[in-house]
């Protein structure tokens, strides 16, 4: 199906035109129920559980129900991110459960300065790149 | 035009200097280095189909960055490209990425993505002397979950937002009225609103993406989602740039990853960080067992590296022979590992394990989590996928492009802008450039900055351009919007409208071009064979579909986009099997075979293959081009 959206915790993130998901899933897969005001997947075989949207989600209602054609019942991956941390609960068809956390960014979001510090444009006919300015470029 | 309709789009024209078709690491590349270079003089567009945190092929995140030069020669990479894409690149354009790579990789980590490095350089920046943890010569280990934002971040502030357009999707290029072989913009739909963007533009940048869902996937239930490369690359690169004229390069090769059946998450870390090996069902190490095998396809089978073509080869040979399934035996391979480790560093070794798949393949973590699979203890099956076609990993696909003016290379291999295809002003980089491969995201942002670069030049030389369209806009959006036509037109005749005699839905279209393309064009129900009767017949049949895919439907926007992103497919099928038909060898076992010519003919086929299809009349021309080595090839 993969994602699924629990009926109970979305709120069609406050009747906004666009929800999180719709607008972060690479697929144009999630939709909003109008109706309901509801999310949901309107094309769950094309689905590439990147989870995007899972994480997007501002209420947590997004998860992803493995491919019912190759993957036994009973499994999960939930993840949780932060600005600078993702947390993963990995549950087994059996019950067991590990948890993993890993960094994702090591500087502040939005805090990126693209071109601070960095050279000016150089000469447009070499084949360096700006912040290459100075540099001696190898050839073959 | 007043608000638009379903059906009747607002037509919004929007004038540029240069456009960015595509948001992927290539574009985000571009947008960086072309904004430095034209500051204010020039205007730069950018237009992707999705959000651009979570677009393209890094979408998802990346467990590694596979090209980073660091200690090594940018000669030796262009040797390992070459021997793993058999024999036929363009040393030009894959030495010119590696001299750039490693300045893309450095500035991610500045702008905040993790990049693991060695105990000794723990904190150290790689441009300050950091030495990162590498999983083989050319790839090194990152925590890569949030990559595309962290790209996309810097591409946003480069451009400011106001010049991007998010769900746009473009769906066709538009030649000049008065130059012949000129860009000079292109069209394409909104799937948000009832609009239709008209850009003009004297430059443009095709970079959206390799070709995936061409051929049947082995999975064909909801699991046909769970493609390895993204669902969402629908060949709209290659499609646009034949329909434009541009000259296409070695169109026949392919790429068919070998990976953890189903989930088809990475084994890359597997096989060279765990050191873990495969076998056949019965335990052996068929790798070591077929060895022999390899010498028919020399010089190549003593590359450093064995091509990834023929590391399929040998393990096809044990499937097609019935000695299946193929395991990775991790059980052993962490075995070996703990002999030397303490628990906790045994512990860090199972977390890295499974980030591997949670940073870039989340699907495969559930895979073995539903079946309660754990690496240390149950081996995992291996898989061959359904093929791919792409120019950034393993694969060298695309489109023919001038190469960089300071290498020695021959001189119809540049023709003044570097990364410009034979189309005037048309570029592209990443999966869009043939005849290189071994990009992969870091090489593809470095190759969109070359782009960005030479397409800020090219305006600058060519100020005087006012851009006029050929063809008619109220032709092209009739056309765009035909299958919004379609459906209005016949929905109400049938009491099902999913099932009616006018029109064909965009899913049924791709369902039966994927047929086709797996049951002649070598796909996985043939062991990826075929032959020239199978290809003609399989054209045969291709051109019908090509013919329906003007009846295709859509009954909203989505299903608009979807129609198109399957034509797309169509039109990469058809010049996969047109190259595939002309190059009469087999230059890829294990990724597909000419049954009719088993072997590799260096003599004869040892060059490129070009194409071009003549976008007045249709009519293809396909041409041999002299390969060239530009630094010693020696095996």
């Amino acid at each position: 199906m993969p994602t699924f959206v629990h009926t109970d915790k979305c709120d069609g993130c406050k009747g906004g035109e666009v929800t999180a998901c719709m607008y972060i899933c690479p697929h144009d897969l999630m939709k909003l129920d109008t109706e309901r005001m509801k999310a949901f997947n309107q094309e769950p075989d094309q689905c590439w559980e990147c989870m995007c949207c899972v994480k997007a989600c501002p209420r947590q209602a997004i998860e992803v129900r493995a491919y019912a054609d190759f993957v036994p019942m009973g499994g999960a991956a939930i993840p949780l991110r932060t600005d600078t941390h993702i947390m993963w609960t990995i549950k087994f068809r059996d019950g067991e459960i590990k948890r993993f956390k890993f960094p994702v960014r090591t500087t502040p979001v939005g805090s990126i300065d693209p071109y601070k510090d960095k050279p000016p444009a150089g000469d447009i006919n070499s084949p360096l790149l700006f912040t290459q300015a100075n540099k001696q470029l190898p050839t073959i | 035009m007043s608000e638009g309709t379903f059906g009747n789009p607002e037509i919004v024209e929007v004038e540029t200097d240069i456009l960015i078709i595509g948001g992927g690491m290539a574009a985000c590349g571009a947008a960086y280095e072309a904004k430095r270079w034209a500051g204010d003089d020039a205007k730069i567009i950018m237009v992707d189909k999705a959000a651009l945190d979570r677009s393209g092929a890094v979408a998802q995140g990346l467990s590694a960055i596979n090209t980073y030069i660091g200690d090594n020669d940018p000669e030796d990479y262009v040797r390992m490209v070459h021997a793993d894409l058999m024999g036929i690149t363009r040393d030009d354009l894959v030495y010119d990425v590696g001299r750039h790579v490693d300045d893309s990789v450095e500035l991610f980590e500045e702008w905040g993505l993790p990049i693991w490095k060695s105990k000794e350089t723990e904190g150290v920046a790689l441009k300050d002397g950091g030495k990162p943890v590498r999983s083989g010569r050319w790839q090194i280990m990152i925590n890569g979950e949030s990559y595309k934002p962290i790209v996309a971040e810097a591409a946003k502030k480069a451009l400011g937002m106001e010049n991007i357009y998010e769900r746009v999707f473009i769906v066709k290029l538009l030649l000049d009225a008065n130059e012949p072989n000129r860009i000079a913009g292109a069209v394409g739909l909104s799937v948000r609103d009832h609009k239709l963007y008209v850009f003009k533009c004297s430059a443009a940048l095709l970079v959206a993406g390799g070709a995936v869902n061409v051929f049947r996937p082995r999975s064909v239930g909801e699991g046909q989602g769970r493609t390895w490369y993204p669902v969402w690359n629908s060949g709209s690169t290659y499609a646009m740039a034949v329909e434009a004229g541009a000259e296409m390069t070695m169109m026949e090769n392919r790429f068919v990853p070998a990976r953890f059946k189903d989930g088809y998450g990475p084994v890359g870390a597997w096989f060279l960080l765990f050191k873990s090996k495969a076998t056949n069902g019965f335990g052996e190490d068929y790798a070591t067992k077929n060895v022999d095998m390899l010498k028919d396809f020399a010089p190549y089978d003593t590359a450093a590296v064995v091509p990834t073509c023929l590391r399929n080869h040998l393990m096809l040979k044990e499937m097609k022979e019935g000695r299946g399934p193929i395991f990775m035996d991790t059980p052993t391979a962490m075995k070996k590992l703990a002999e030397t480790m303490t628990p906790q560093e045994v512990k860090h070794l199972e977390a890295e394990a499974w980030e591997d798949f949670l940073d870039m393949c989340i699907g495969q973590a559930a895979v073995w989590a539903g079946m309660n699979i754990r690496p240390e203890e149950t081996v995992s099956e291996l898989m061959p996928t359904e093929p791919y076609l792409l120019g950034s990993h393993s694969g060298c696909c695309g489109i023919w492009v001038s190469g960089p003016e300071d290498l020695s290379s021959p001189d119809d291999w540049k023709w003044g802008y570097n990364r410009m295809t034979t189309v005037q002003g048309l570029f592209t980089a990443g999966d869009g450039v043939g005849a290189s491969g071994h990009k992969f995201s870091s090489g593809s942002h470095a190759e969109g900055r070359i782009a960005g670069k030479n397409m800020v030049k090219f305006v600058q030389d060519k100020k005087g351009f006012s851009p006029s369209f050929k063809e008619d806009l109220n032709k092209i959006t009739e056309e765009i919007y035909k299958p919004v036509r379609n459906y209005i037109e016949h929905k109400d005749k049938t009491t099902a409208e999913d099932i009616n005699p006018h029109y064909i839905l965009p899913r049924m279209l791709q369902i039966r071009l994927q047929k086709l393309m797996d049951e002649y064009v070598a796909g996985t129900s043939t062991y990826y064979q075929t032959n020239k009767v199978m290809l003609e017949h399989g054209l045969h049949l291709l051109e019908m579909v090509k013919e329906d895919s003007r009846n295709m439907r859509a009954k909203d926007l989505h299903e608009l986009l979807r129609a198109w992103e399957n034509y797309h497919r169509v039109r990469t099928a058809e010049v996969h099997l047109r190259h595939i038909l002309y190059r009469e060898e087999t230059r890829y076992p294990g990724f597909f075979y000419r049954s009719d010519f088993p072997d590799l003919d260096e003599e004869n086929w040892h060059c490129f293959v070009n194409s071009r299809m003549d976008p007045e009349t249709g009519e293809w021309t396909m041409m041999k081009k002299d390969w060239v080595g530009l630094v010693d090839h020696h095996h």
